[in-house]
């Protein structure tokens, strides 16, 4: 099983990560779909099994990049060809998952972002959040020569380069903007479409005002640093 | 009024700090969010070994009359402590964490055990 892997990282999400499940499957039923249950204290791994969901419970927190760098290591070491990745928490919607998947099947990008910022409307997230995007929007884009609008998005479809990759390194805590950068800086293919993405099914965004200075101020020191560093080494089929 | 080598050494000091904390962080010896405290220790003990003034100003407020750059010494002290104590919480986790870890390793072996018997 799974040459296709979908990862659903949850903490805590049992309200809504049964309908996450249920929508990959309404999707493509060809995904094998392994959520990450990151050190939750709610029933999300009990539910997620009851659902027929491979479960990867992790004994403590691990934040939101090594939940799912958990995921990118299950899948390659299955040997697993496609991955995407879901967000425990309802945002993002499986319906979607054909629009992110086509440029990756179509074999043009090896890893592709969801944006809510190209084009369609739909869900925004509040004020402050929207104006630390776009200054990380802007310093990615900076970086990568190409127009990035929604680094921050969890919502991604990506090919076993980009596993590989991923599976070897990378970021703590709050990854995507680091791994955009990372994958440019190894040549690995971007795009970005448009998605609309949803309100939160249900618990709480483990983002909060304090956290969110935070994370730009190391998300932007990470991002200047790496300027200076040799890109990673992905992993190499045996 | 604060002599004037003892500015310079100061922002030399501070500049060397930054130096060796970003080339740490470069070589992946150090993660940003542990480096987040030592890098501001570093930018504050720069401005106030290079703004002059504002180091005399300070000392006013605080009432050291003496010695202004004794300022640029309690500075350090406090930002050495809160960098302690942030390690100190690090620890914490790290512990409780590694007992949870080897508490898992150890039922996980224990049930690999009984499947083969």
């Amino acid at each position: 099983m799974g040459d296709r892997v979908a990862i659903v990282p949850a903490l805590n999400e049992e309200a809504s990560i049964g309908g996450v499940i249920e929508g990959i499957r309404a999707f493509d039923p060809a995904f094998e779909v392994v959520v990450v249950a990151d050190g939750s204290t709610d029933r999300t791994a009990e539910v997620a099994a009851g659902h027929g969901a491979t479960v990867l419970r992790l004994p403590f927190n691990l934040g939101i990049g090594g939940a799912v760098q958990t995921g990118f290591r299950y899948a390659w070491e299955h040997g697993c060809e496609l991955v995407v990745r879901v967000d425990g928490d309802g945002q993002h919607d499986p319906a979607e998952l054909g629009a992110i998947l086509a440029p990756v099947l179509a074999g043009q990008a090896d890893v592709v972002v969801g944006s809510r910022f190209v084009g369609t409307d739909g869900y925004r997230s509040s004020r402050t959040r929207r104006v630390g995007i776009r200054v990380l929007a802007w310093s990615v884009s900076a970086i990568v020569r190409q127009r990035v609008t929604d680094p921050t998005s969890g919502f991604q479809a990506l090919n076993r380069h980009a596993l590989a990759l991923f599976a070897a390194d990378y970021p703590h805590d709050y990854p995507e903007v680091e791994a955009t950068v990372m994958a440019h800086r190894c040549r690995l293919r971007l795009q970005e479409v448009p998605v609309t993405m949803r309100e939160r099914g249900g618990g709480r965004s483990s983002i909060t005002a304090v956290h969110s200075v935070y994370y730009m101020v190391k998300v932007l020191l990470a991002l200047f640093v790496d300027l200076f560093r040799r890109p990673a080494a992905p992993l190499e089929d045996a | 009024m604060t002599p004037l080598r003892v500015s310079i050494a100061g922002a030399i000091a501070s500049i060397l700090l930054l130096l060796v904390v970003f080339e740490l962080i470069r070589s992946r010896r150090l993660k940003e969010r542990y480096a987040l405290l030592w890098l501001a220790t570093g930018v504050v003990l720069l401005v106030l070994s290079v703004w002059r003034g504002g180091l005399n100003t300070i000392a006013r407020w605080l009432g050291v009359t003496g010695y202004p750059p004794a300022v640029l010494f309690a500075v350090g002290i406090l930002f050495v402590i809160l960098v302690l104590l942030h390690y100190s919480t690090v620890i914490s986790r790290l512990s409780d964490e590694n007992v949870t870890l080897a508490q898992r390793l150890a039922l996980l072996e224990e049930e690999l055990r009984a499947r083969r018997r």
